[in-house]
Order: C-alpha cells, then sequence, then structure tokens
C-alpha cells in the first residue's frame, strides 16, 4: 500500500529567541552571515532555546504520520519548516512533489471583501489561476455549504464558516505532500466528516502529515504516530494506540475532589481482582477478562430513603462508555442509615488496554422523585493490563462460527 | 529549462534549498547548509518565481485597492489631496511674499503642484515594498507562496496610484494654460523610472526595516527633508551650497524632465538621467536577493 519516501526528515532542529530585542538583533546578524556566506553555528547564544531538536522521520505515499504532544511541544514548527517557511538550524528536510497545506485556511482573506472575491484571493495565494478557479468555482461553493453567505463581507462570517470557505478553496488542490496543522478544531459535526471524507479520497496518492489534539482524529486518519515533547522526539511508532496511549501516558490523572455533600458521602471505594485489594490511591493494574469487584462504602449523615448507587466508566479521554443503573433492581433498602457498604462484580473485564476511570454517584428517591445527593467524577483509576489492544474501550469475544466458504 | 509545463501549481519556492526534478516530481531540500547552488540557477529561480508572480501580484494589487475604496466615501480623492494641499500652501506662502522662490520657468502655481504630485509619487514608491511585506507578515508566515507576488502586488498599487495623480495633474496644468507637446506621451515613461528608482531604494531598505520599527519611522522624516534638496517647491538656485547639493541629487533630473516634458520644454540633464537609471538597474537586482535572502530570517522574528 505504501508507495516511494516522499517526505524525509534527518536530525532537523530549530532554535528561537525568547527576548525580543536579543531575537532582533540575532535577526540582523543572520542577515549578514547570510549576505557574506558565512556559516551559522549551531550552538545556542544566550535566551535561545531548542524548540525542535534532532528530529528524524520518513513518510511515504499513502502513509498519514500523526503529529501529536503538548502545547509547545514544536509541531507547529515542524510543519513550518516542511512547509518552507522557516529554514532549520540543523539537519534537511527533503520534500518530493507539490507541497500543499491545510495551515491557515483562508490566507488572504479581506474582510472587507466578499465571500466570493475571496474565493480568487486565497486561490491565487495557493497557486491557482484565475481561470483554474473559475472552472472549479462552484465545486468550491457547494463544498463549503456557504452559498446564502456568499456575498456578505468576510468580517461578518463566524471562525467555523471562515474555515469552511478556505478548506472549500484548499479541498481543490490535489498536491503529493498534505501537512494539516489542527485546523478541524472550529467546524461542526458535519463538516469535520466533509473533511475526513475529501482526506481519505487525498490519502492514496499523498503522504501526509496530520496535527491535532483531538485523538479520535488522530486514530481516524493516521497510519504512524511521532509524539514529541519539549521539542524531542518522544516515540515514533506504526502502531496507532500504543502512540496514542504514550500520549496519555505523559498526563498524571487524579481522581477528582469530591463535593461534600451533607446528607451522604463517599467513604472509600476499592476494587479487588484475583486476590488482591486496591485503594483508591493506589497504582491499580487489573488483567484482561479477570473478575472485578467495586467495594463501596457510604457514609450516611442524614438518613436516606431508596438510596440508588450508580457507576460510570470512562476511559483515558473521559469518554463515558458504559453505566451502570441496575442497583435498584437488585438492591431494595426502604431507609439507610449510618453506613452502607455493597459490593458490586463485574464477572469478566473486556476492556482494551488502557487507563479507565470509575464515576460514583448516589441517587435517593423519595415519594417517587428522584433525586441526586453525590456524584464523585472519576474516583478511582485502573489499568487494564492485557493482549487485546483497540481504540475502543469495550473489546467483546463474540461466538464465531464457521457456515460457509 | 528547469521547470515543466504550464501547471502554475509547480512550485518553486526555494529561498534555501536546491531543486532537481526526481521522477516528475520536484524535490525540495531544506537545510541548515543554506545556499550551495551557484549563482545563475538562483537567478533562474527568482525571474521563474516574479513570472509566476504577476498572476497572484494582480490578485493581491485588486483586492487591497478594491477594499480600501470599499470603505470609504471620497474614494480616489484621497489619492492626491496631501500634495494639492502642500501646492496650495506653498502657493500661498509665494503669493503673500513670505518665500522667495526664485523664477519659475512656468507660473509658479503650475511649477509647485507639479512638483509635489511627482514628490509624492517618489515618496509612496520608497514606502510601498517595506509597507506591503508589513502587511503580509501574517500570511507569510503561515502559508508558502512566491514573495514575488508581494513585490510585483506593491508595484501595480503605486501604478495606479501614481495613474491618478499623473491624471490630476495633467488636467490642472491645462487648467492653469500650461500646453504640452507630443512629449507628453514619454512623461509616463519617465515616471516610471522615478518610481523605479524609489522602489528600489525601499526594498533594499525592507529587511532590515522588517526587523526594525526605526527605519520606517526614519524614512518618512528623510523624505520631508529630502524634498527641500529637490526643485520641488523652488528652482535650484545659481550658486551656492545648495545649488551644488541639489544638482547633485539623483532625483532632480527625474522632476525637472517630468515637468519639462508636461510644459512642452527639453529633458533635463539626460547624462545623469540615464546614469541614475543604470544604477538603478544594478541595484535592483541586489536589493531583490537581499530580500529573498532576508525572508526566512523576517518570519521567524
Amino acid at each position: 500500500m505504501a508507495g516511494e519516501v516522499l517526505i524525509s526528515a534527518e536530525n532537523v532542529g530549530k532554535k528561537f529567541c525568547k527576548n525580543l530585542k536579543r531575537s532582533l538583533w540575532y535577526g540582523a546578524q543572520d542577515l549578514a552571515s547570510t549576505i557574506t556566506g558565512t556559516e551559522r553555528s549551531t550552538a545556542l547564544r544566550k535566551d535561545e532555546f531548542w524548540a525542535v531538536q534532532g528530529i528524524n522521520f520518513e513518510v511515504r505515499r499513502g502513509e498519514c504520520l500523526g503529529l501529536i504532544g503538548h502545547n509547545g511541544a514544536g509541531k507547529s514548527t515542524l510543519l513550518k519548516m516542511l512547509n518552507g517557511l522557516l529554514r532549520p538550524d540543523t539537519g534537511k528536510i527533503t520534500m518530493h512533489g507539490r507541497v500543499g497545506a491545510l495551515i491557515e485556511l483562508g490566507a488572504g482573506f479581506n474582510p472587507i471583501l466578499t465571500g466570493r472575491e475571496n474565493i480568487f484571493n486565497n486561490a491565487a495565494i495557493l497557486g491557482f489561476t484565475k481561470k483554474e478557479t473559475e472552472a472549479k468555482l462552484q465545486e468550491i461553493i457547494a463544498f463549503s455549504e456557504i452559498e446564502d453567505f456568499l456575498d456578505m463581507p468576510v468580517q461578518n462570517y463566524s471562525s467555523g464558516m471562515r474555515v469552511r470557505l478556505g478548506f472549500a478553496v484548499a479541498a481543490q488542490m490535489e498536491p503529493d505532500i498534505l501537512l494539516v496543522d489542527e485546523v478541524l478544531a472550529v467546524g461542526d459535526i458535519g463538516f469535520v466528516l466533509k473533511c475526513f471524507k475529501r482526506m481519505d479520497e487525498l490519502l492514496s496518492n499523498t503522504a501526509m502529515i496530520f496535527v491535532s489534539h483531538s485523538m479520535p482524529q488522530v486514530a481516524r486518519m493516521s497510519t504512524n504516530i511521532l509524539l514529541m515533547s519539549h521539542g524531542k522526539e518522544l516515540l515514533n511508532t506504526n502502531d496507532v494506540s500504543v502512540g496514542i496511549t504514550s500520549y496519555y501516558n505523559q498526563y498524571k490523572l487524579e481522581v477528582g475532589n469530591q463535593q461534600l455533600s451533607d446528607i451522604a458521602n463517599l467513604a472509600r471505594i476499592s476494587l479487588i481482582s484475583e486476590g488482591k485489594t486496591f485503594q483508591q490511591e493506589d497504582e491499580i493494574t487489573i488483567n484482561y477478562n479477570a473478575e472485578l469487584q467495586i467495594e463501596i462504602e457510604i457514609d450516611c449523615i442524614r438518613e436516606i430513603e431508596n438510596p440508588k448507587i450508580f457507576l460510570i466508566f470512562a476511559d483515558k479521554e473521559q469518554r463515558n462508555f458504559g453505566e451502570v443503573l441496575n442497583f435498584g433492581d437488585v438492591i431494595q433498602i426502604p431507609k439507610a442509615n449510618g453506613k452502607l457498604v455493597v459490593k458490586a462484580t463485574l464477572p469478566e473485564t473486556n476492556f482494551a488496554q488502557g487507563k479507565y476511570s470509575i464515576t460514583i454517584g448516589l441517587i435517593q428517591e423519595k415519594n417517587k422523585v428522584r433525586e441526586t445527593i453525590f456524584r464523585h467524577q472519576s474516583a478511582i483509576y485502573f489499568t487494564v493490563h492485557g493482549t487485546k489492544h483497540g481504540w475502543a474501550p469495550i473489546q467483546y469475544n463474540l461466538d464465531w462460527k464457521l457456515i460457509g466458504s | 529549462m528547469l521547470f515543466i509545463g504550464a501547471d502554475s501549481r509547480f512550485e518553486a519556492r526555494v529561498d534555501f534549498s536546491s531543486i532537481e526534478i526526481n521522477n516528475n516530481l520536484e524535490v525540495k531540500v531544506y537545510s541548515s547548509e543554506g545556499l550551495k547552488k551557484g549563482f545563475v540557477p538562483m537567478l533562474r529561480e527568482m525571474f521563474h518565481d516574479l513570472w509566476r508572480s504577476k498572476d497572484l501580484g494582480f490578485r493581491l494589487a485588486n483586492r487591497d485597492i478594491r477594499s480600501m475604496y470599499r470603505q470609504s466615501l471620497l474614494g480616489l480623492f484621497w489619492a492626491f489631496i496631501t500634495p494639492l494641499m502642500t501646492a496650495l500652501v506653498w502657493i500661498f506662502l509665494n503669493a503673500a511674499g513670505v518665500v522667495k522662490v526664485g523664477d519659475t520657468p512656468i507660473p509658479y502655481p503650475a511649477y509647485v503642484f507639479s512638483g509635489t504630485i511627482v514628490w509624492a509619487i517618489f515618496s509612496e514608491s520608497i514606502l510601498a515594498p517595506i509597507t506591503q511585506t508589513q502587511g503580509a507578515k501574517g500570511m507569510m508566515s503561515k502559508i508558502n507562496f512566491p514573495k514575488e507576488g508581494l513585490l510585483v502586488s506593491a508595484f501595480y498599487k503605486l501604478s495606479f496610484n501614481a495613474a491618478i495623480k499623473l491624471l490630476l495633474l495633467v488636467v490642472v496644468l491645462l487648467f492653469m494654460g500650461v500646453h504640452p507637446d507630443w512629449r507628453i506621451v514619454l512623461v509616463p515613461l519617465i515616471l516610471l523610472v522615478l518610481m523605479f528608482f524609489g522602489y528600489v531604494i525601499g526594498l533594499a531598505l525592507t529587511p532590515i526595516g522588517m526587523l526594525y520599527g526605526d527605519v520606517g519611522r526614519a524614512i518618512p522624516i528623510g523624505l520631508q527633508l529630502m524634498m527641500f534638496l529637490s526643485p520641488v517647491v523652488y528652482v535650484i538656485p545659481s550658486e551656492g551650497t545648495l545649488s551644488s547639493i541639489m544638482k547633485l541629487n539623483p532625483v532632480t533630473p527625474i522632476i525637472i524632465s517630468v515637468r519639462n516634458y508636461i510644459s512642452g520644454m527639453d529633458f533635463y540633464m539626460p547624462g545623469y538621467f540615464w546614469l541614475v537609471f543604470g544604477l538603478t538597474l544594478l541595484l535592483s537586482l541586489f536589493a531583490w536577493i537581499l530580500y529573498r535572502l532576508s525572508i526566512p530570517i523576517i518570519v521567524e522574528r
């Protein structure tokens, strides 16, 4: 599936200066050394730091490299170097073919002019001639879905509308290399789906680099992952889930703070699996498909009528993927006082490898009216360890039968 | 020829890289080692970029001019109001006898108005490249496009404004009773030389001007000063220091020739004029190369 190497980066680095005045002075010095042709030293001058350092990777036609990392890791700087806007201070970048970039959608937009006029402006900056733009005008307008507002000045557009218009023009490009930088954050779901569809169409013939903070989007598009941290490469892998998990592992997930209620509070939640008991503050690892017991202790300050405990399972992205609402069907307690201890059993922990959290809450039912007493977000975290490495949280083991060949 | 086909999307944004054609795919190498290739290939790239930018430059100029006038009621009026005001002030001062401007070959109002208009064109020429580059700074740091597009756009806008001023000048002079002969058709050409001269000076100052704001602030002040060292509002005195300075001033032959040709008189100091033109051509190449080399440094800061 993958073709020839279209993007290659060898030991690429870039340094910036933190102090503006000094930065301008270094700029003047660099200007002088460029004119005289003298080499610039790669040592750090005062107030300089490495924004990108020692980056190596290759992207082939048909591959999409997901570039992820914390804010300030150097992703956009790397992308600017790939796009030819910044010159690397160390190393070498080789780009084969036509380069297209979905980086600043709406570049060249003049706010006073209408959307229609700006289509031509933007297209010209991207390298289309007037004839080409006219030929594709209807397609662009249809793609953007803002036909009604096309003759309105762009300064009155919302940021989502601007991105739509910019993307509609940029989508007409057919590059060999496509660089995408966090442009999809502003669009609505319809637009995002449209963009992905277009990127899918382009992917087979393109080498793509995709920068995003949205891991579902990264997982959707990428075939490889490059995880950056503080300018350096942390991980370069073609296993997307490993890459994404590593991104999350950089962040210490903390148990949420509990809002104390004066009616009842969570005293303790423990997990028991394969003979071991774990408390909230422990680093908990549960084996895949092992039995998991959740022991909950509640302190009732006042009397509670018909208490119902609910649980919510969330994955590392804080997505709530499973709920447990059947407490009231199994246990009926007309009135509860003092301590309340219950245990729930999950026969098989069929979760994919990764970190999960349980949110726990208590509901009181008084005269058929339900009232939430407390809700403790992410009361306990645990990691599931196993061989099932998937993107979705629940890994089903279905009964497969061969019925034909 | 290095680049194939009429496909305008074939890129050549190569300020600090080398190009080869490899399996029909253009290859760009960006490295810290800078320009390794020779002078001639770089020149070829520059001219290719310039050729490719003519559409883009026109579009950008179109965009800027339209948006400027869309927001304005008086529109084109603003293109010549400043030189008009300056001229009126000097006409008044002269009529009141407060200043001694010397004997002008044509009636003083015509003399001073043609002077201020031509000077206004010159001032705008110097400021054009840096203003355009400053305005496009945001775009330059996000999208890769041939920077010659900015230079072409600035020149188009400059020409548009100069044309309006020239038209007004001719109308006013005719009104004042100054009669041009056939040589008036050469006036736009001489003005082009003036604009080219000013533009190249501005272009040479742009790289350092983008880093330090002092340059942009110093230019208008310098121009004010220079105006009084040129035959704009008064004639060249017959002797003295000012006379020598004004005769050495490279703008002098151009201003006087424009004025002369509009009023049916002869070319002034043709030898010096052509010398200035030749030097400008030479300087233009260096200024252009410097501009290209400085772009990545400007974008960074």
